[in-house]
């Protein structure tokens, strides 16, 4: 196999003249793209947004921060880790909301919880007075923040019915593109958004790793074992399983271009939260007797009858 | 966590405000604002207990360089002091950029 030292010259093998993986790798498209997990949360929102549209609101400088972690001996930060940006995107109003998993691993606490909220609500009120407000949730995210234990438990309470709540206006798009993920009470939001977007880095689920290792032993999940916590949370798998809409590739342009896509699809006709037996079906069929890998934890479409329609068990909204 | 105040004498007006940085383990975050009365201070807010010796030094040596008549809040998660002072330099290019 050979290194990237003895290749010699790249555009040859941009034109897979060694091999297609070494092709890829090399790929002027490859190495031109921009990445969005690299960009911090507050670029990530603004890049979304057609270019001069956006404005930050409950921005760091209003410091509207969390009252509950200096006395606990934490340091605050200005925004709660969490920011709100309102503007066009692809000349649709909409707002996003972007969490800093590099502060407090993106955990939801009052602050940060209400800012989400809030800007939910207002775009809720903006597209029930004839201004449809779609919302980009970008999570990086291991659920609620322990230090704000109850009251972030309340906030995803909160956040959850707001979500309900504007998608029978507007589409609301969970974006879960790095490797911190999304987790615990988050994992619910997201689940009961209109449409999910992920990256392979990614990662979706309720418990994390580490929890179920802890609870319940290292012979029942390795959480030092990347491959099987990917092949089992990992944007791939999720969407293999017909949990996520979109799976992108770590590029910007790219996750650009799904988001509006998903803007311009609209409000969808079933969300997938309202397919309860569908999804209970799905559980059932999954077999806890034995572990689960990346082959048996991926349900086939062959082997699951396909939703029909809203399922008479579900909540309406 | 540890909070002090610093404050430096200072002759230039700053144009517009900057936030950079993140309150993330060995990062930190600050907040620079220009300020009317012709000095500069700086509010340090560290989760790490017992350093401020060392806050002091990387101040002084910032401001040994840096006239800008600001107010700086520092929240830091335990960042080293070569982290603290590119941030500052980091917000210090970004409120003239």
């Amino acid at each position: 196999m050979s290194s990237p030292a003895d290749t010699g010259n790249l555009s040859d093998v941009a034109k897979g003249g060694d091999g297609a993986k070494s092709a890829l790798i090399f790929s002027p498209k490859y190495l031109q793209r921009r990445s969005f997990i690299e960009l911090n949360a507050r670029e990530r929102a603004k890049t979304l947004f057609d270019s001069g549209t956006s404005r930050e609101l409950a921005g760091p400088f209003d410091r509207i921060e969390s009252p509950w972690l200096a006395i606990q001996g934490v340091t605050p930060q200005a925004d709660d880790g969490c920011i709100v940006m309102r503007g066009m995107i692809d000349e649709n109003q909409a707002v996003v909301i972007a969490f800093n998993g590099a502060f407090q691993g993106g955990g939801i606490g009052e602050v940060s919880g209400a800012k989400l909220t809030a800007a939910l609500d207002l775009a809720c009120r903006d597209s029930e007075n004839g201004q449809p407000t779609s919302a980009v949730l970008l999570l990086e995210t291991g659920g609620v923040r322990l230090q704000e234990a109850n009251l972030g438990l309340a906030a995803v309470a909160e956040i959850i019915s707001s979500i309900i709540t504007l998608r029978a206006h507007a589409p609301v798009i969970s974006v879960i593109a790095g490797p911190v993920g999304c987790f615990g009470g988050m994992s619910l939001a997201a689940g009961v958004s209109s449409y999910i977007v992920m990256t392979r880095e990614g990662r979706l689920g309720l418990n994390g790793p580490e929890v179920i290792e802890e609870e319940s032993g290292v012979e029942e999940f390795d959480a030092s074992d990347r491959a099987l916590i990917w092949s089992i949370y990992g944007g791939q798998q999720r969407y293999n399983q017909g949990l996520v809409d979109a799976l992108v590739d770590d590029d910007a342009d790219q996750m650009i271009k799904t988001v509006q896509d998903l803007i311009a699809k609209g409000v969808p006709k079933i969300h997938r939260s309202e397919q309860v037996n569908h999804y209970r079906s799905r559980i059932a069929a999954l077999d806890p007797s034995t572990q689960w890998d990346a082959v048996n934890f991926s349900w086939s479409a062959a082997s699951l009858a396909k939703p029909t329609g809203r399922d008479e068990a579900a909540p309406g909204g | 966590m540890e909070q002090f105040e610093f404050n430096y004498p200072a002759k230039r007006k700053i144009p517009k405000r900057a936030h950079v940085g993140v309150v993330g383990s060995g990062d930190l975050e600050v907040l620079l604002e220009p300020t009317e009365n012709g000095a500069a201070s700086v509010l340090v807010r560290t989760s790490l207990d017992g350093f401020k010796a060392n806050w002091k030094a990387v101040l002084d040596r910032f401001f040994g360089q840096y006239d800008g008549a600001v107010h700086i809040e520092i929240n830091d998660a335990g960042a080293t002091p070569g982290a603290v002072y590119l941030r500052l330099q980091q917000a210090v290019e970004a409120s003239e950029s």
